[in-house]
């Protein structure tokens, strides 16, 4: 379990960063925690001739507020929003989520950036970040553009990064003090991958609601207009109304043949719109 | 209940350092601190690393494996071994049949994983990277990887001149005729999965060969050094003297290390071929996939009991997933075979039958892992027992009560001829049962959960025969049969004392325990006792570190060692006081007469020493003695324990939480409490893996799909509660102390239990739990048949 041969740069700013990427034309791997790029190295799962190291660059250790919107670098850590080191317009959504990323050991070095290169439909910030509304710049040597979070999972390890591309802010809308946050996820064990995932936003007041489903074998299920999960609306009744039955076809038109699969991963979200309604 | 027990009124002299004592370990002083010193820890001039290229396929034909030019001389396939000898363990039970594993595969591959070529390099990458260019030509063939098909005729075969996969069938039967009339029968299949040791340290070789003294030296992570060197000796046509295996500190063994492996064959024949030393660590996914995995048992079972719950017989035919080769020593028919013998457990019964098959198919070799069979056993018949309880209305707990063997019956010999030395089966039960607290857990099943989770409980018990010796293997024949066990016992001048023994410790605490055997009979303080073992060349011959037999069968033979030292001290300290050596005694490391004393360092001084103050009757002998020691009866100590638990089961997410558990122990007296400890909280995790977690599951082409930790998983720290013991200390009749063998027993009941206890939380949805691992997944699908069931019939 020894990685093939492969080159190693670890350049000072995003520019020079982006021409080594340029130059590697998709021959390249960014690594910043290495949490799952190391162990896929390992395994010679992953054979890249360059491995690129960002965590010399101090621009995407940024994490400040603008205006009603967090912008987080790349290269936070899921330590760094779990302690606080982040400033938070989540009202504590965030940090909750970060807390139960894998291990602690993990979470020191594993960054938010990194998880959602990596595109594990298993990983948390995947469908959490989906769930606040979140929007991800990328960028170049070509320029910049903006994704939203449920446009840039294709599917699993699949996203619409291209060759030379790296992610670059993570841009989180601040949560509505009207706004109930559900999160609950399956995992065998403390700190395994989840099985299930359900991470919910709803706000009765404003008659919104965002609603993803997520570790499926695929890009999570999100429902940015999900009054059809409630009953045709989006009240202060929600957790009655929820309907499992609409979840189930949802899981179903995904691809998830098993009914105790499909079973596990309603019950799921059902605790999430419970822990909202809490 | 915790710890609150008083040792200090343990046999032997509780308080203090002697047998009974809660001594810290002696050996967490280097190994707390980091610096202990494994195999890979291991540096020498010159070593180079090893890499080998596997089978990717389960079962095929090489029609070629071709190495690039530049690599020649730097890979190594079967046919560069001449000479070499494929590993062989026979067992001589009648219709056993022989595999021949070859270190390197020839002709074709039975497993995924199988070596293929050795690849050597300055270091492991490097030998990574030319394994990769090696390419190999392979022709698939039907892959065995059901062991129930793989019973069946005209199954594919993974020895084609056996003509079937059976490496061997046993039938055992009492009476059984005379069960069947009998008002409750409950028939079930229960199994449980194919699992994985997960030692933290993995296996790992260094091998080297010294010209000077014209001896092969083997580093390995091994928990029985002589044996391994036997096998290497045997595979490789060399004298044992020209061989000494060294086994460092070892970090687990579990059965894991107690095989001799084609990588140790291999790296003896490269290092004497390339002339520097060599190297292979095993890593995570050839633990997994390639080794040694265990534990995959099959029951088709039926139970036969009278309405009063009290048992009348039972009927079981067992199948062990045996792999693709016979490991040596223990063989590809211990496992099953065993099953036979210790099926009926602690429990009554008039009534027996069971046939067992040891199945070979196109997987990694079985082996025994900590608590063997017993934790499968243990599983199908707890499991059983339950439901002639829910047959007879009776509490799980009461059934137990009216079928275990009373204490007054002891010794006694069951319907297999086991013979239980000592033991009060049913008072551990009853206290179990107490600590759990019944009838609270009924009152608030009662009530039901307010978060829509099924609260529900579970018992279990085993026996754990232990430290068994000749009478017992000697019907196996196996190639490892454990005879006497042997001590050396050697003051030093300066009245310190070295014990030498041919056991290792793995975990075991050794140093510590066997110091506190020395301390009780010389009186020697501990920290002035060094335990030498681990290394071929230094001490006695042993099998070693298996079975729980360190404790009794080392124990005693230090013990021996030491009172055979002692006297001949005594003699010696009669003649510096002037006495009449009947008029003095040996005590608290002094020897003692009416006039004075002298102690065991100023003995030791003068035989050294100063010669020419001793005795002229004096024995040659000196103060070093190598002595041997077998229990009055060599059938094994019984050690036992009921387990009980809570767990509070999510029936829509299928989570288990475990909220209690409680374990009864009986270890005979306990040498070190702490470390007897130690020892269950171990086995338990162990236990509670097979119960929920661990799991190497296959397709159909023969392929492991657990292959890293993500995959296979593991109890942590957060899956394994704060269990509450309890220990009761009956002491064996027949050993040193009364001691009794441990080892195992924390990994066997945990399954049982637990699934019982899902089992009782799940009963009233129509859901019944027979296969481990019990996962969210499994216990999901339950619950929604149970449900479309009930639809249907409604």
């Amino acid at each position: 379990m020894k990685p093939a041969p492969f080159g190693y740069e670890r350049p000072r700013d995003l520019q020079a960063t982006l021409s080594l990427l340029a130059e590697a034309n998709g021959s390249a791997k960014i690594i910043a925690g290495g949490q799952s790029l190391g162990p896929m190295l390992n395994l010679r799962l992953v054979q890249p001739e360059l491995v690129v190291d960002i965590t010399g660059l101090a621009e995407l250790k940024q994490a400040e507020r603008s205006g009603d919107e967090l912008v987080l670098g790349a290269c936070i850590t899921h330590a760094d929003i779990e302690d606080g080191r982040t400033p938070d317009v989540t009202r504590g959504a965030m940090r909750g989520v970060a807390a139960n990323i894998a291990y602690r050991a993990v979470r020191n070095r594993g960054t938010i950036g990194g998880s959602l290169s990596h595109a594990d439909p298993a990983a948390d910030w995947v469908s959490a970040l989906a769930a606040f509304g979140a929007r991800l710049t990328l960028r170049s040597l070509a320029g910049a553009r903006t994704v939203a979070m449920e446009d840039f999972i294709l599917g699993a390890l699949e996203s619409t990064l291209r060759p030379g591309e790296i992610v670059e802010t993570i841009h989180v809308p601040a949560r509505p003090a009207s706004a109930h946050w559900g999160y609950a996820k399956s995992c065998r064990k403390t700190g395994e991958f989840a099985h299930a995932l359900g991470a919910v936003m709803i706000d009765p007041s404003a008659a919104t609601a965002r609603v993803v489903m997520g570790a499926i074998d695929t890009a999570p299920i999100v429902i940015t207009d999900a009054a059809e999960l409630f009953g045709g609306r989006i009240a202060g009744d929600y957790k009655e109304r929820f309907d499992a039955r609409v979840a189930d076809t949802l899981l179903a038109k995904a691809g998830i043949g098993s009914a105790a699969d499909r079973h596990i991963h309603v019950s799921v979200l059902k605790r999430a719109v419970r822990e909202a309604a809490a | 209940m915790r710890n609150e027990r008083d040792f200090s009124s343990a046999p032997g002299s509780g308080a203090g350092q002697g047998v009974g004592a809660r001594l810290p370990r002696k050996e967490d002083d280097r190994l707390m601190r980091g610096r202990g010193q494994f195999v890979a820890d291991i540096r020498l001039a010159g070593l180079q690393d090893v890499a080998f290229v596997r089978s990717p396929l389960a079962h095929a034909r090489i029609r070629g494996i071709h190495v690039p030019e530049r690599y020649k001389g730097s890979v190594f396939t079967a046919a560069d071994l001449v000479g070499i000898k494929p590993i062989r363990a026979v067992s001589a039970l009648p219709g056993f049949k022989i595999s021949e594993q070859p270190v390197l595969a020839t002709g074709k591959v039975r497993q995924v994983g199988e070596l293929i070529a050795m690849c050597v390099a300055p270091t492991r990458a490097e030998a990574e990277d030319i394994g990769a260019s090696v390419t190999l030509d392979l022709e698939e063939l039907p892959a065995v990887y059901d062991m129930l098909k793989a019973r069946e005729a005209g199954a594919a075969l993974v020895h084609e001149h056996w003509g079937d996969n059976i490496f061997l069938e046993t039938n055992y039967e009492v009476d059984i005729s005379a069960a069947l009339d009998a008002p409750i029968k409950v028939t079930r299949e229960i199994s449980t999965a194919r699992q994985c040791m997960s030692p933290l340290e993995g296996r790992g070789v260094v091998a080297t060969f010294d010209h000077r003294l014209d001896q092969l030296t083997l580093y390995s992570a091994a928990q029985m050094p002589h044996i391994t060197r036997s096998g290497l000796a045997e595979c490789l046509g060399m004298e044992e003297g020209r061989i000494r295996l060294i086994s460092p500190d070892v970090g687990g063994g579990f059965g894991h290390k107690g095989i001799l492996l084609p990588e140790e064959v291999c790296l003896s024949w490269l290092t004497m071929r390339c002339g520097h030393p060599v190297r292979w660590t095993e890593d995570r996914r050839e633990h997994l996939t390639a080794s040694s995995n265990c534990r995959e048992h099959h029951y088709k079972i039926a139970v036969y009991a009278d309405r009063d719950g009290r048992l009348r017989g039972i009927d079981c035919e067992a199948t062990v997933d045996s792999g693709a080769y016979s490991s040596y020593p223990f063989s590809a028919c211990l496992e099953a075979a065993q099953v036979a013998s210790i099926l009926p457990g602690p429990y009554l019964m008039p009534a027996y039958r069971c046939r067992t098959f040891s199945v070979a198919t196109n997987k990694c070799p079985i082996l025994p892992y900590r608590g063997v069979a017993r934790t499968g056993v243990c599983f199908a018949l707890e499991l059983m027992l339950d439901l002639v309880a829910a047959e007879a209305g009776l509490e799980p707990g009461e059934v137990r009560l009216r079928n275990l063997i009373r204490p007054e019956q002891m010794p006694f010999d069951n319907i297999t001829r086991k013979h239980f030395d000592s033991g009060d089966y049913p008072e551990a039960m009853r206290r179990a049962l107490a600590a759990i607290d019944i009838d609270t857990v009924r009152a608030r099943q009662c009530k039901g959960e307010a978060d829509g989770r099924r609260i529900g409980v579970g018992v279990s018990i085993y026996c754990e025969q232990a430290a068994h010796g000749t009478s017992v293997y000697a019907g196996w024949g196996i190639p490892m049969v454990p005879g006497h066990e042997q001590a050396s016992a050697r003051l030093t001048p300066d009245g310190g004392l070295e014990l030498r023994v041919g056991v290792h410790s793995h975990g075991q605490s050794m140093e510590t325990t066997l110091a506190q055997v020395a301390h009780e009979i010389l009186g020697i303080d501990v920290a002035n006792v060094r335990i030498i073992l681990g290394d071929t060349a230094m001490t006695p011959y042993s099998t070693g570190t298996w079975g729980s037999r360190s404790m009794v069968m080392a124990g005693g033979a230090v013990a021996t060692a030491c009172r055979e030292l002692g006297e001949r001290a005594r003699r010696i300290g009669a003649k510096l006081l002037q006495h009449d050596p009947a008029s003095v005694v040996l005590q608290n490391g002094e020897v003692r007469g009416v006039n004075g004393s002298v102690t065991l360092k100023e003995i030791a001084y003068t035989w050294y020493r100063r010669p020419q103050d001793l005795p002229a009757d004096v024995d040659p002998g000196g103060l070093e003695i190598t002595s041997g020691y077998k229990p009055q009866r060599d059938s094994g100590t019984f050690s036992y324990a009921a387990h009980a638990a809570v767990v509070a089961v999510d029936p829509d997410m299928g989570e288990v939480e475990i909220l209690d558990y409680v374990i009864v122990e009986d270890g005979g007296v306990l040498v070190n409490p702490m470390v007897v400890d130690g020892q269950i909280y171990g086995g338990l995790a162990q236990g509670i893996g097979t119960a929920l977690y661990e799991e190497m599951p296959f397709d159909a082409s023969g392929q492991p799909l657990a292959t890293t930790l993500a995959d296979y998983l593991l109890p942590g720290p957060t899956e394994v509660p704060a269990a509450r013991l309890d220990h009761m200390e009956t002491p064996s009749p027949y050993t040193q102390f009364g001691v009794k063998g441990i080892g195992e027993g924390g990994a066997i009941a945990p399954p049982a239990a637990i699934a019982n206890a899902i089992n009782d939380a799940l009963r009233p949805l129509g859901v019944e739990m027979m296969q481990s691992p019990i996962t969210p997944h499994r216990i999901v699908e339950a619950v929604l048949a149970a449900r479309d069931a009930e639809r249907t019939a409604t």
